[in-house]
């Protein structure tokens, strides 16, 4: 028995265990991560005469708080997820509240709600462009009988409001369930004690669920915000940015915009610019969750 | 009436919701099963006939069974990796005592956190410049995309797998290391048949997500190892798209996550936030 507890004290044997993953997750993950970094502050144009790596200090972010393109896109992308991100929220969590009744076959209908979940991003895009395109498609068709004129390819303001709705179609019920996971593991006794005290179901809700939720509520919309702000699949299938720019969201202007282009270094300054963008906004949103927990006790 | 207020209700917005959630899909369904002439006359809700060229045209066409069979490999070959290295690691974690635990929890956390989009540029330059070993390089290979897919493979499997392992009693293993197994037998003679269950639904999750990636795959193959999903995407940027045809392969992409739909789904929201919820 000793020569166990020995082997599990062992770091040795427990990082070598680890060693794979971390390999793997370095040459994926860190090191294209440390790359850009650098190449940010290089300028770096693969067609021109001599190709050479050449360091500009910040010669790259200098320009790139003046490209208004780049700024457009990331302030739609913010746009385009606060919208979403709160549809997603009060629908998801009214939805969850509906699962909490008890009824039969709630599997079945948890089975269809997670449906758009596992269905290829790429392949949602491509059911909502069928039921959009003007000619067969069923929205189209709708809206004309109802005497609207509905047409993407050219209303910048449908063609942003039907990708909100298509985001909201594919992650609502992501929302929902992860709300659910909370409420059921929500603790009994609170409710009967309020209950028995005559408390209201407003005050149960606004007094008992949502603070006792609040990790839960706070992961979900830490997740949703950083998964909305970085969405392309979808929307490019959807719309493919357009029309004109209107719902060309960062992600897309990254991958369209700074992809293809041979300047490397502006390219990767751009990326970096998000990623820390990215990095910023879920340190503040850990910053909030962990600050009103360590308030709580 | 009486039962109608007390849950009648329920039910009723339920199936409402599902409808909603469904007919995108039936929809997608229904344009592949029509011809041409059909598709721009009046649209109908029920689609009594079926279309079959949609679907052999572009599953006859070699380009698009190259297409499946590499995402197939890929979706395969990744999950096998995933998994293999999953495991040890989520071994090491439920075991083992040692300094620096919890900070591998956050790593491994914002590998999948990073928006995919910045990571483009670095990778393909990584892919076709830096990495490469006698003019081989890992771009447009699928090893090259079994690897990147490990980025949001990877950090989630590990999550869910820590949690079953952490459910097999550790006396079990502790009287195989007495008797002499190796470390390596525990976990793989012992540990895995009795995670089996679990390891089987993670191994469907990370296959789904392997085969549901797109971006990555845009980007970093040109040819040899593209997936069905960029072939999907080809449908649109090509000038008098065949929408038909586009459903039909819309469809086939859709058709793994749907076969096992129910057997993943309860694991689904645990494998999308990387094991912070857990149902």
């Amino acid at each position: 028995m000793k020569s166990r507890s020995l082997t599990f004290r062992n770091g040795k044997i427990a990082w070598g265990l680890l060693s794979p993953m971390l390999l793997i997750l370095f040459i994926v993950g860190v090191l294209p991560f440390i790359y850009v970094l650098y190449l940010g502050f290089c300028q770096w144009n693969v067609f021109a005469q001599v190709s050479k790596i050449k360091w500009v200090w910040g010669a790259n972010y200098r320009r790139l708080v003046f490209d208004s393109d780049f700024l457009s896109a990331l302030g739609r992308g913010i746009k385009f997820t606060l919208w979403t991100v709160s549809i997603e929220m009060v629908l998801g969590f009214l939805l969850a509240q509906l699962f909490m009744k008890p009824f039969r076959g709630k599997n079945f209908f948890r089975a269809i709600y997670s449906l758009p979940l596992t269905v290829a991003p790429i392949a949602i895009g491509a059911t909502w462009r069928l039921m959009t395109i003007p000619g067969f498609g069923i929205i189209p068709y709708l809206f004309s009988k109802l005497g609207f004129d509905y047409n993407i390819a050219y209303k910048a303001n449908q063609a942003f409001f039907s990708t909100v709705a298509l985001d909201v179609w594919h992650w609502t019920p992501f929302v929902t369930l992860t709300l659910l996971a909370g409420l059921t593991a929500l603790p009994k006794e609170p409710f009967e004690q309020a209950q028995i005290d005559g408390a209201s179901n407003w005050q149960m809700l606004w007094y008992i669920t949502l603070p006792l939720l609040y990790p839960v509520l706070t992961t979900t919309l830490f997740i949703r915000i950083m998964d909305a702000l970085r969405i392309v699949d979808e929307v490019w299938m959807l719309t493919g940015g357009g029309p004109g720019t209107a719902t060309r969201y960062v992600g897309i202007h990254i991958w369209r915009e700074v992809f293809p282009k041979t300047d490397y270094g502006y390219g990767a300054a751009m990326s970096t610019l998000v990623l820390y963008f990215t990095i910023v906004l879920s340190w503040l949103l850990f910053t909030i969750i962990t600050y009103r927990e360590e308030r709580k006790e | 009436m009486k039962w109608f207020l007390k849950i009648g209700w329920v039910y009723l917005i339920l199936i409402l919701v599902s409808i909603i959630f469904l007919f995108p899909i039936y929809w997608t369904f229904a344009i592949s099963a029509k011809t041409r002439i059909e598709l721009f006359s009046e649209p109908r809700l029920l689609q009594t006939t079926f279309y079959k060229e949609n679907y052999i045209r572009p599953l006859g066409n070699p380009t698009y069974r190259g297409y499946l069979w590499n995402s197939f490999l890929i979706s395969t070959g990744n999950t096998i990796l995933v998994i293999f290295v999953a495991l040890l690691s989520s071994y090491a974690l439920s075991r083992f005592e040692f300094s620096g635990k919890n900070s591998i929890f956050f790593w491994t956390i914002t590998n999948r956190m990073a928006p995919p989009a910045a990571f483009l540029l670095p990778l393909y330059l990584l892919y076709t410049r830096i990495i490469r070993i006698d003019g081989w390089k890992l771009f447009d290979t699928r090893i090259g995309l079994i690897l990147v897919y490990c980025v949001f493979n990877l950090p989630f499997t590990i999550w869910l797998l820590k949690g079953i392992v952490d459910s097999v009693p550790k006396e079990i293993d502790e009287s195989a290391m007495v008797d002499g197994a190796s470390l390596f037998r525990v976990i793989f003679s012992i540990v895995l048949p009795l995670a089996a269950p679990g390891v089987a639904v993670s191994a469907m999750l990370c296959w789904i997500f392997a085969w549901n990636e797109y971006l990555f795959a845009s980007c970093l193959t040109s040819a040899n190892a593209r997936t069905i999903t960029t072939g999907l995407a080809e449908f649109v940027t090509v000038v008098g798209t065949n929408w038909g045809e586009m459903a039909a392969v819309a469809i086939v992409a859709m058709l793994p996550s749907l076969l096992l739909l129910g057997l993943v789904q309860r694991y689904i929201i645990t494998g999308l936030t990387f094991g912070a919820i857990k149902e």
